[in-house]
């Protein structure tokens, strides 16, 4: 007996040693023995439900737990995953997918149509009450908004299951980027007899059935999730990382300081450090663009916020005034840009339109700004006076305190910084009881339409409440147009002109990654990856 | 004795529920509510959360049908934040990694701070004496959210003798950073109340019989002068070991304890009502619970008592 | 937050059981006893130290303590030490702006924030017990039993809660603290009260038609201030501490302003990045101003302490 279990020791060690020369079956790279992985988190998970999630971090774990439509690659290109073509009618409002018929649940039931439905009919229904529902009228499927407010039943949602393998979405209007919005785990699958079966408790690790590369192993809010490789998932052979581990380090030096210590493979630098960390590690410091952009946003709307502001000329002198190269250079320091114009430079199939004041030098702006000031009957002696929210950040706080800095030296305006945490920031923002307030925005999608769309007077996310008829005619036309760039163009120009926002600068996602980690997106601005993409090296 | 327990648990039924209706009003008049963002939710999607959520209900009829939800059920609600969980699961998920730390870190500032205390008392107006109040003190005015980054840059960084953060089920290597952090603070309150009277008790008339009796030092502090003396510290660790559990935000923080503390304070930032009340509840049923615990121990200590 | 609760009870009642002619002698005494300890004069010397910096701290600044030096600006770690040479006597914090400055206005909030807490817990504990212990009866029962519900409400969870309720400022903060920390001086003092209540001089006023009011604050009070200078001393410290730890949930005071509790968390949370004076000036000045306090505080209390003579 004991013999038998030293043979099989032995063995088992031939086999690992086996599998420790395996190489990448696509780039060939010798694998390391070690392919676990884990990553930090600033907060712990929300919710894994892909229904209910809201946050960026509920939806990295979502996507190795369960699988949509269609994947992203490194660049942001579609990849065939649960779909594996679609058609799309003449009239560009009928959309047809073949489904993977080899895709199953992790408790062996084959991922069909109808998962499909029910999962989209989950999110909008009001049962749900998923804080994303919305997302699914973004989409413009058809009946979606009736179905949130109540007024038709979820199964009069667009879409339906035409046999087994065969999806059929009805949206309102064309959306040339209706396909890219699949990706989004509101639109995953739902097991329905799983959920059924365990109600609120479907999430737990014991309970969880999903179709992804990985299962769930171990939750425990506040500290880590745990998953592991999936023998049920149709790519399983690809799928080289296992386990994966994603802890909750709520204060950012702490985390650099376990990444340090080897206790992380990848983890967030913290604003000002970049350059001293890839001058220290610059095999692992790495700064990639990320689909974000930064801005003071000033509130135009009716009898509320400062009067002052509603004067064009003092909106732009506090723009040209606010020197971006120093919160770029001086207070991130993470490889950010400096922000002339609202949509993220990176995005896809997206050229920055030249502003003008983009092109001066700032003195020239500073000249220019101090100027359009006096000219709005601001002086020294009757200095324009405005107070700036922003919720409670470090970085938030830094760039709040130079702005005040760089205009009460080049314009001897007298602004107050107010600092309020978030719920009360937002609030604020929303009430309209504000005069200038911090702001960003993430793309939902990789298509500028995200950006501009905010600043339309339909827009429920418009918080400047800025207000021109020839710019939203320019986005609702851009959603027909096979070439919408000259009209997103224009709409920056517009921007640019009437400066309802100071665009400050452009997100980067700046990361310590250990060397030995490959396989995570490089070009992808969305910063969406796929932990069955990544594996590690052999050093 | 009992009479005087009975007595006291009557009067936490009131203190508790005034302590359910201040923080539920509290909570409510604060700006923002647990669905305010950003992104705003469009008020048909708002309006289908808050009908989930009973947020649709008057204020009265919520914290009515919250009450009879603790009385009749034990159930606290869900979160509002957290879906996938109920506060009940949050609250015995953090729970007991607060307490397991909280009770090691007691132990700690309790047998440190009376030996410390002690020590000094001994060797009064000594080097020992002046090395032992300067300890303390500096452990005192020390925060710990200084004392927890030295302690991760030393232990974790610098010596790689312990992991940096996690809790791994309470196993050693976990526990310890948070520990100290915890303890030092009152480990120097107590040594400082241990000091204090211990002088005042070796100073008293039976110490001074038993001295000239000619027993030795340690025998006299062990015997005859560590019980007296102890009695002001007992008063203080109903208080502490309550300060303890709340103040573990900044170990739960720097340390991803995942523990109770960091639950409240992310509650009250996130307007996650549920889980706000939940352990505001449970820390004031723990003070109520502690104080009267410290009474008993005082009177078992000190047969003078009587209540 | 560690409440040093040291037996304040036994104090008043020592204190309590000292009768009015003696009483002068006593503060005499006590200024003599308080001489004589070493500790608690250095304290003092301390605090003056200190409360010198934060009042003039700035005027000894080369630069504003808002000011930002641009050619330093997130560069601190190579270019932001301390050096007598571009005025930055205690360096820069990460946006380049002067910490000598920064932590004498820090010190100064900070001491504010501790003054005026403890001004307030003390006059509203003040009044409270003695309003209480001098009127009696079923006021007494019911003022005493309220301060018993407060005393189970978790102390932190509620200046948490009102510090989101109500925004932040600095005025809600001194308010917040000191309004949730008068309860134990409440207690103490009512208990001092009772034995002052029993007393001749209390009595004659009473029988002379003096107003109940009139009593409490001009007989009574003035009779507590022995108890209640102790235990403000210790108090301030406290208040200090809980700035920091306010501070450091990011629920302080706003920037530009500092405070000491602020610099040091932000001092701290840098602590690996190779700006150690970020943390090591305000660090000292806050040990130093909390060690002071309570050399003073543990001082004053053994100097008022007839016991030991």
């Amino acid at each position: 007996m004991k013999k038998h279990l030293l043979l099989s020791t032995i063995l088992g060690f031939a086999l690992t040693g086996a599998a420790l020369a395996e190489k990448h079956p696509v780039t060939g790279e010798e694998l390391a023995a070690n392919q676990a992985y884990s990553y930090w988190m600033l907060d712990a998970i929300k919710s894994i439900d892909p229904h209910i999630l809201a946050s960026v971090e509920d939806s990295d774990v979502a996507r190795s737990l369960f699988e949509g439509l269609y994947d992203e690659d490194g660049d942001g290109n579609l990849v065939p995953a649960g779909a594996l073509e679609n058609t799309v009618s003449e009239d560009l409002t009928t959309y047809t997918f073949k489904l993977r018929p080899e895709a199953k649940w992790s408790n062996g039931d084959p991922v069909v149509a109808q998962d499909y439905v029910d999962g989209w009919q989950r999110l909008v229904d009001p049962a749900t009450a998923s804080e994303y529902a919305w997302y699914m009228e973004l989409m413009q499927v058809v009946n979606a908004a009736e179905v949130i407010a109540g007024t038709k039943p979820p199964a009069e949602l667009g879409v339906k299951a035409i046999d087994a393998n065969t999806l059929e979405v009805k949206i309102l209007a064309p959306l040339p980027y209706f396909t890219k919005m699949l990706t989004h785990p509101s639109t995953f699958p739902s097991n329905k007899a799983n959920e059924a079966k365990f109600g609120a408790d479907w999430t737990k690790p014991e309970n969880l059935v999903g179709n992804g590369p990985y299962l769930l192993k171990e939750h425990i809010p506040g500290e880590k999730v745990v998953m592991e490789k999936s023998p049920t998932y149709w790519d399983a052979a690809s799928v080289i990382m296992s386990p994966i581990t994603a802890l909750t380090i709520n204060d950012e030096n702490a985390a650099l300081v376990r990444f340090q210590a080897g206790e992380l493979d990848r983890t967030t630098v913290p604003a000002g450090q970049f350059p001293r960390l890839s001058a220290e590690f610059p095999d692992e410091a790495k700064s990639t663009p990320y689909s974000c952009s930064y801005t003071y946003i000033m509130n135009l709307g009716e009898g509320v916020g400062n009067p002052a502001l509603k004067d064009v000329r003092v909106r732009k002198a506090l723009s040209y005034a606010l020197d971006r190269d120093i919160v770029v250079n001086n207070i991130l320091q993470g490889g950010q840009r400096p922000a002339y114009n609202w949509t993220h430079w990176a995005l896809n199939g997206f050229t920055v339109p030249v502003i003008d004041y983009s092109t001066w030098t700032q003195a020239e702006r500073d000249t220019k700004a101090a100027e359009l000031l006096a000219e709005a009957g601001f002086t020294a002696e009757n200095p324009l006076k405005l107070t700036i929210n922003y919720n409670t950040s470090e970085a938030h706080q830094k760039i709040a305190v130079a702005v005040q800095q760089m205009w009460k030296q080049k314009l001897a305006v007298e602004l107050t910084p107010q600092n309020f945490e978030w719920k009360v920031h937002t609030d604020k923002m929303k009430a309209g009881d504000f005069e200038m307030a911090r702001y960003a925005w993430c793309g939902d999608y990789n298509e500028a339409s995200t950006y501009l769309d905010l600043f339309t007077q339909y827009s429920g996310q418009n918080d400047a409440k800025f207000a021109n008829d020839a710019y939203d005619a320019l986005l609702k036309e851009a959603k027909t147009l096979a070439d919408p760039s000259p009209n997103y163009t224009k709409a920056e120009e517009i921007l640019a002109a009437e400066m309802p926002m100071i665009p400050i600068y452009h997100y980067a996602k700046v990361d310590m990654i250990k060397s030995d980690i490959k396989g995570l997106p490089e070009n992808n601005v969305q910063q969406t990856w796929y932990a069955k993409d990544l594996y590690r090296i052999q050093k | 004795m009992l009479s005087f327990i009975f007595k006291r648990l009557l009067v936490a039924i009131p203190t508790l529920l005034i302590l359910i209706m201040l923080s539920f009003l509290l909570m409510h008049a604060a700006p923002g509510g647990p669905f305010t963002q950003d992104r705003a939710i469009p008020p048909e999607i708002l309006a289908n959360l808050n009908a989930k959520y009973g947020l649709d209900q008057p204020l009265w009829r919520q914290m009515i049908t919250y009450v009879w939800g603790i009385v009749a059920h034990f159930d606290f609600g869900p979160s509002f934040i957290y879906k996938d969980r109920t506060v009940n699961e949050i609250i015995a998920q953090g729970f007991p990694v607060t307490l397991t730390y909280g009770a090691y870190a007691f132990a700690l500032a309790v047998v440190a701070g009376v030996s410390l205390g002690v020590m000094a008392a001994i060797f009064h107006n000594t080097w020992a004496d002046y090395l032992a109040v300067g300890i303390s003190i500096g452990a005192q005015v020390l925060p710990n959210f200084v004392m927890a980054p030295i302690l991760v840059v030393v232990f974790t960084l610098w010596l790689g003798w312990l992991p940096g953060g996690g809790w791994e089920g309470g196993k050693w290597p976990y526990v310890i950073m948070p520990m100290i952090a915890l303890a030092t603070a009152y480990m120097a309150s107590i040594a400082r109340i241990t000091r204090s009277s211990m002088l005042e008790v070796l100073t008293s008339n039976h110490i001074r019989t038993a001295r000239a009796k000619g027993l030795p030092t340690w025998k006299v502090i062990t015997r005859h002068a560590l019980k007296p003396a102890l009695i002001p510290v007992i008063s203080y660790l109903g208080p502490a070991f309550v300060a303890m559990i709340t103040g573990s935000v900044v170990v739960d923080m720097y340390f991803s304890t995942g523990g109770i503390g960091k639950a409240f304070v992310d509650a009250a930032l996130n307007r996650d009502y549920a889980v706000m009340m939940g352990v505001t509840l449970l820390v004031g049923f723990l003070t109520i619970v502690f104080n009267l615990l410290v009474d008993v121990l005082y009177a078992w200590i000190d047969p003078k008592i009587r209540y | 937050m560690a409440l040093t609760i040291v037996d304040y009870q036994a104090l008043a009642t020592r204190l309590a059981t000292l009768d009015e002619v003696k009483g002068r002698s006593l503060w005499a005494d006590a200024r003599v006893r308080f001489m004589r300890n070493k500790a608690a004069v250095v304290g003092v010397c301390l605090l003056i130290f200190v409360t010198l910096y934060a009042l003039f701290g700035e005027y000894l600044a080369a630069w504003a303590y808002e000011d930002i030096d641009w050619g330093i600006m997130g560069k601190a770690a190579d270019m932001g030490q301390p050096s007598l040479a571009n005025g930055h006597y205690f360096g820069v914090d990460d946006l380049g702006r002067d910490l000598f400055a920064r932590a004498a206005q820090g010190t100064r909030i900070s001491l504010i924030v501790g003054l005026i807490g403890a001004l307030i817990s003390v006059v509203v504990g003040t009044l409270y017990g003695a309003i209480a212990g001098y009127v009696g009866g079923r006021t007494d029962l019911i003022m005493m039993r309220i301060v018993d519900i407060l005393l189970a409400i978790p102390f932190m969870f509620v200046v948490i809660l009102l510090l989101v309720m109500f925004g932040r400022s600095l005025s809600m903060l001194f308010l917040g603290i000191g309004l949730l920390s008068w309860l134990s001086m409440a207690r103490i003092v009512r208990g001092q009260t009772l034995t002052l209540k029993g007393r001749e001089f209390i009595e004659a006023a009473r029988a002379t038609g003096v107003p109940t009011f009139i009593i409490i604050t001009r007989h009574i009070v003035p009779n507590l201030l022995g108890i209640v200078a102790v235990y403000a001393t210790l108090l301030i410290p406290e208040m200090i501490l809980l700035e920091s730890f306010i501070s450091f949930l990011g629920l302080g005071v706003q920037e530009p302003l500092t405070s000491l509790g602020r610099l040091i968390s932000e001092g701290a949370s840098t602590i690996n990045y190779g700006t150690l004076w970020q943390l090591a000036f305000p660090l000292f000045f806050f040990i130093v101003t909390m060690f002071a306090f309570f050399f003073v505080g543990d001082g004053l209390r053994d100097a008022l302490d007839p016991k030991d003579r």
